[in-house]
């Protein structure tokens, strides 16, 4: 495994570095090779130890966190784009390294087709999807493709958390290794070693897996016009880009948590980026949801109980992700996406963005100074899900409402909900707005209102202030 | 005097889009008094290649934060970011950051 807490020291230098490093410099690791790339401030690597930085950070992430037990089925969200693509290759590399240093978990892939949200057309759609499958084959992982209108067929079941075991302490992950690690010397002795992810012995997983036995529908067949209509629909009835992105990510998780479910996956990987988190915590406080960062940013989020959510490429800003599958051709897809060619103010996302990456140009450690404040965050105990029986949540995001639920936006006033489903639509203020959905109706956040003015503050009536 | 010269300018992660989605272009720079350097060849882009939208690729005279750009497969800031000669046969590779996940 990954020595724990092992990092790379900054080059110790007396004066401050120099803004631009120039060619004529020498890698800051190993000395000899010709930079190619500039991490940080400063840092100058050459080709091969930028590629063993990139991986060891991988590595490390992964073994400092200690979530994922060997044997256990991972579940990676692919999109297609660079940081999510990085993540399958590093899985893919990982698991195929013949050493103890070996990832020891068995991964999945699912690929969600937003094309209907994003207003492809169906020609488009099918022609990224066929790239995909292209690269899915490739990869050799079991996938599943599921297109975003099946959301309307997923069972309320997908909006409640599972209480699952509390998280293992240190000696059982220790211990579960070491386990591990003797089945695979009692399996290499009989013989069986050959494919290294088939060694538990206990689920045959057929390998590449192109159709999903238990899914109705299955990822050949394209969903049907209706659907994508409905779709398209239920997107264009929300007011502003924001409020669809939310709605978009919304969907997309239960998606996933579904897919997850259904197969048996216990994990599920998403490839958010340290630069994409950074930008997220900001746009999230700027959303009304500064209660939930620890989730929304942190390694793991357990809001969904039985199946966390893990961040594996927290630690890897979008230029070593760009530069990584530039330099060592890992194979990505390019969708367009809700808010490509968007113009600066479209949705907060989009001025948060702009607002962090200039501010990054300008002073190189904003993301990371970001990223390490998310770091700093801690989840309230009393929220976690093991704690006993979950209060009420919200019905799109799934965290415990951390509000008083007598002012939640309750729409129907106790009882159990109605077994008919039927459309709410649903006013709030802020954060989830405009939205009509299928489903029984249940609390809501209250998105923030405008900051109370303190008692006695008025402006005319202020003498310190003249004129 | 520069000398007319040929590089290969090339669109990735998702810049493409805004040269009707063609990632390559060989392109032949004319030759001119001023010495070609990326601040003179953004503005050539500007004026040639691009198709729509200049804010999304161009802010100021230097590319839009979040557009990696690498010459010859290294990091511009290696090379003196705008002040770089451009040189014959060279590649330039701008890469958009933006279209993450």
């Amino acid at each position: 495994m990954c020595q724990v807490g092992e990092d790379y020291a900054e080059p110790a230098s007396e004066e401050p570095p120099p803004r631009q490093p120039g060619r004529e410099q020498k890698c800051v690791k190993c000395k000899e090779g010709l930079p190619v790339v500039v991490i940080r401030a400063g840092d100058a690597f050459c080709r091969d130890c930028f590629k063993a930085f990139y991986i060891h950070k991988f590595r490390a992430v992964l073994g400092k966190n200690r979530l994922i037990f060997p044997g256990e089925k991972v579940l990676l969200a692919w999109s297609g784009g660079p940081s999510s693509s990085s993540m399958v290759w590093q899985v893919l590399e990982g698991l195929s390294r013949e050493s103890a240093k070996r990832l020891r978990f068995v991964p999945g892939i699912v690929c969600i087709d937003e094309g209907a949200a994003c207003g492809l057309s169906p020609e488009a759609r099918a022609k990224a999807l066929a790239e995909m499958k292209l690269i899915l084959q490739t990869v050799g992982f079991p996938w599943h493709v599921v297109a975003l209108e099946e959301v309307f067929d997923l069972p309320p079941s997908v909006l409640r958390c599972f209480a699952q075991e509390p998280v293992g302490t240190e000696g059982a992950y220790k211990a579960a290794v070491d386990s591990f690690l003797q089945q695979q010397h009692v399996l290499g002795a009989e013989g069986a070693g050959d494919s290294p992810s088939l060694a538990q012995g206990e689920e045959q997983l057929s390998w590449p897996c192109t159709q999903d036995p238990q899914n109705p529908q299955s990822p050949d067949r394209p969903p049907t016009a209706a659907q994508t209509e409905a779709l398209s629909r239920l997107f264009d009835s929300v007011k502003t880009l924001t409020a669809k992105e939310e709605l978009l990510q919304a969907l997309r998780t239960h998606l996933i948590l579904h897919v997850a479910r259904t197969h048996g996956y216990s994990k599920v990987m998403t490839g958010d980026s340290c630069t994409r988190l950074a930008i997220k915590l900001m746009t999230s406080l700027a959303l009304g949801r500064g209660a939930f960062l620890a989730w929304d940013t942190g390694f793991s989020d357990e809001r969904h109980g039985d199946v966390v959510v893990v961040r594996p490429m927290r630690e890897h800003t979008l230029k070593e992700v760009a530069f990584y599958n530039h330099l060592f051709a890992v194979p990505s897809v390019f969708t367009p996406a809700l808010d490509t060619k968007a113009p600066e103010k479209a949705s907060i996302h989009r001025l948060m963005e702009a607002f962090m990456l200039r501010l990054q140009d300008q002073f190189p450690s904003t993301v990371s100074t970001v990223y390490r404040t998310s770091e700093k965050l801690v989840k309230a105990p009393r929220d976690g899900c093991a704690a006993g029986p979950p209060g009420p949540r919200c019905l799109l995001c799934m965290c415990a409402l951390d509000i008083d639920t007598a002012g939640a936006a309750l729409l129907s006033q106790g009882g159990p909900p109605s077994p008919r489903h039927r459309a709410a639509v649903l006013r709030l203020p802020c954060e989830h707005e405009g939205l009509a959905l299928p489903g029984p109706p249940a609390a809501l956040h209250l998105g923030r209102g405008p900051a109370p003015q303190p008692e006695g503050l008025h402006r005319a009536a202020d003498p310190g202030v003249p004129g | 005097m520069a000398a007319p010269l040929s590089v290969e300018v090339e669109f990735g992660g998702g810049a493409e889009l805004l040269f009707d989605g063609v990632k390559k272009h060989q392109v032949t720079l004319p030759g001119q008094e001023e010495p070609w350097d990326i601040r003179n060849l953004l503005v050539w882009i500007k004026k040639n290649l691009l198709k729509e939208r200049p804010e999304l690729f161009i802010q100021g005279d230097s590319v839009r934060p979040g557009i990696l750009v690498l010459i010859n497969d290294a990091d511009w800031e290696l090379l003196g970011e705008l002040d770089y000669q451009l040189q014959d046969q060279d590649s330039i590779l701008f890469i958009s950051t933006l279209h993450g996940g």
